[in-house]
């Protein structure tokens, strides 16, 4: 290149040096890491002394003095009520729904379950199963209202419980996820209706708590209707979850489509795709694939949304559980019937964010750029 | 008739005047291989040509369909309109058969077994069948380029476009692709290619064409284009490019 002169190397490496072995991991003893300097020393023992006043309260709460069978008269004590759950636990999962049916909203639980489980493996994400989940959410509402096939008619007033938790997350999510993708596209488009219109309907939508939602749609609705007209009132809370989920997954969809590169679409529309393909088989593909983490946010925040429709007279889980506790022969056990009511949002919501995990490490194994 | 045609092309980013009149004719067969600084509207032309981008004034007619804004006249462009880019654009969530087989089945409406077949042969040809069910990033760059290439191909395209194929490749990756090319040329495909690889326009190319600020400068055969270039402008580029 250019014409300095070089300095004489001192020192050429003539043969590459012997590997060295891979290092070990480091790891500290736990002793070490609890006790390992004064800050550290002084939290363990902060700690343990708390779960040492604690634990034996809870203890014998709980368990040596737990009542587990008897009537609400055992119950008087000082202890945990175990009895009550065990006795009062279909009023607690389906509410006020008559206990003769009780087989119905079971169905209707189990088969969400089922179609859950059956559409966790990617393999089977495919038309049939889709057209299942049509098939099963519009069976569960025959199922839980009844007044056909010699099935005994039960109004949405008195739905409740679990089912009604499940089927509000499940028709929110699966009506708000296709409206989701419209108004994350619509955003994005180049032509001023759609584009305005789905900044509004996603701003408006965002700025209300979602009870005002609920309370709008429980109670303006109506007035703002001809008379003579009226919708359920489930389905009108149904809606403003609707509104609520779409709202908030176009703008966590919104962010993927950003992070998909030109090139793709440019490369699909080269090829001859036209947009609606490209959209469909390119495009939205990757960017729900890269939103999987906030997009499982999202959902769990949904689940655990529906328990606000207590505020408009709806029983789902947790109202379902409130009006088990409100019999008279009990002494009322609020803790025991929460626990309970927690430990099943736990489990729902904690299965999600575990299939998400799974799920974002196996997407992201096949197509690493 | 010719394959592409272009008269008075004119297009502008804003205030940017990326194309100054261009004209070109690209006969049926021939290789034209577009060179030039960075800035000088090389890829815009080309990606004008299957309507990656608008031109604003003038007239693009590729086969003798004129390009319109008429969605059917795009459409039936870029059906016998094959690209390639520069950073491949492979599609990352789809196994390298189905980049290859996309097209097919949902633009041709073509059965899934017959597509794949085609695929496939294609995909051999380029050398790399046996990477068929693997996804894009399992591959090379190389590799990946010369999917690309199987996978425009697949539509059996009358007209490619290459846009710099190799300028995102390692060196030790250019060869492979570059062969893949001067096969295609060899059998006859008509093709515009936007590439510094001055060796492979000297080989394959009939026309060498120098594009700066917007305009086709030069325009000749590789053995009159390298030896006695007439414009000062291609001769310090030459000068930049060759050592």
């Amino acid at each position: 290149m250019t014409d300095m002169t070089q300095p004489t190397p001192v020192f050429v490496r003539t043969a590459p040096t012997p590997a060295r072995a891979a290092p070990l991991a480091e790891r500290r003893p736990l002793w070490h890491l609890l006790f390992g300097d004064m800050v550290s020393a002084t939290m363990t023992l902060i700690g343990l002394l708390g779960l040492a006043w604690m634990l034996p309260h809870l203890l014998s709460w709980a368990v040596i003095n737990g009542v587990w069978t008897g009537g609400g008269d055992e119950c008087r004590q000082a202890g945990a009520c175990w009895a009550f759950l065990a006795q009062k636990y279909p009023q607690i999962l389906f509410g006020i729904y008559p206990p003769a049916e009780h087989w119905r909203p079971i169905a209707v639980c189990t088969l969400i379950l089922g179609l859950g489980l059956w559409s966790l493996p990617p393999r089977n994400w495919t038309k049939l199963t889709l057209g299942l989940w049509v098939g099963g959410m519009l069976g569960s509402l025959v199922l839980m209202g009844g007044g056909v096939l010699g099935l005994k008619s039960v109004p949405t007033s008195a739905w409740g419980g679990l089912p009604v938790t499940l089927l509000l997350t499940v028709w929110s999510l699966g009506l708000g996820f296709p409206l989701a993708v419209l108004l994350a596209l619509g955003r994005r488009a180049s032509l001023p209706v759609p584009r305005y219109l789905s900044i509004g309907i996603i701003e408006l939508i965002r700025g209300l708590p979602l009870l005002s939602l609920l309370f709008i749609a429980s109670i303006l609705l109506p007035i703002m209707l001809p008379d003579g007209v009226s919708i359920d009132k489930l389905a009108r809370a149904l809606a403003a979850m609707v509104l609520v989920s779409a709202a908030y997954i176009a703008e966590v969809l919104r962010g993927g489509l950003q992070a998909i590169p030109k090139g793709q679409t440019e490369a699909a529309e080269a090829l001859g795709l036209n947009w609606a393909q490209t959209t469909r088989l390119i495009v939205l593909p990757q960017a729900i694939a890269k939103v999987i983490p906030p997009l499982t946010s999202t959902i769990i925040v949904m689940v655990k949304n529906t328990s606000l429709v207590l505020v408009v007279g709806l029983f789902d889980l947790l109202s379902a559980g409130r009006a088990a506790l409100a019999d008279p022969d009990w002494p009322a056990p609020f803790a025991e019937t929460y626990l309970l009511i927690a430990l099943i949002y736990f489990t729902i919501c904690f299965s999600i964010s575990r299939y998400a995990r799974w799920l974002e490490t196996r997407m992201s194994k096949g197509n690493r750029r | 008739m010719n394959a592409v045609e272009l008269s008075r092309v004119n297009k502008w980013y804003g205030d940017f005047h990326v194309l100054r009149d261009v004209d070109l004719t690209v006969a049926r067969g021939e290789r034209i291989v577009i060179c030039g600084p960075s800035g000088s509207g090389k890829s815009t032309l080309i990606r004008c040509i299957n309507r990656l981008e608008e031109h604003q004034a003038g007239r693009i007619a590729v086969e003798g369909t004129e390009l319109t804004g008429d969605a059917r006249s795009v459409e039936a462009v870029r059906r016998r309109v094959g690209m390639v880019f520069q950073q491949f654009n492979l599609f990352p969530h789809l196994t390298i058969l189905e980049n290859c087989t996309l097209a097919l089945t949902q633009v041709k409406r073509m059965p899934k077994a017959e597509a794949e077949e085609i695929a496939m042969a294609y995909l051999t040809r380029v050398r790399i069948p046996d990477q068929a069910r693997k996804f894009p990033g399992q591959l090379s760059g190389g590799q990946q380029q010369r999917v690309a290439i199987a996978r425009a191909l697949s539509l059996s395209p009358e007209i490619m476009l290459f846009d710099e194929p190799t300028s995102a490749l390692d060196m030790e990756m250019v060869k492979e692709v570059l062969d893949i090319m001067v096969e295609l040329a060899g059998e006859g495909m008509t093709m515009l290619c936007v590439t510094h690889e001055m060796g492979f326009a000297r080989q394959v190319a009939d026309r060498v064409i120098f594009m700066d600020a917007g305009q086709i400068v030069e325009a000749a055969p590789p053995a009159d284009f390298f030896t006695n270039p007439q414009h000062e402008r291609t001769r310090t580029f030459l000068g930049q490019v060759l050592h």
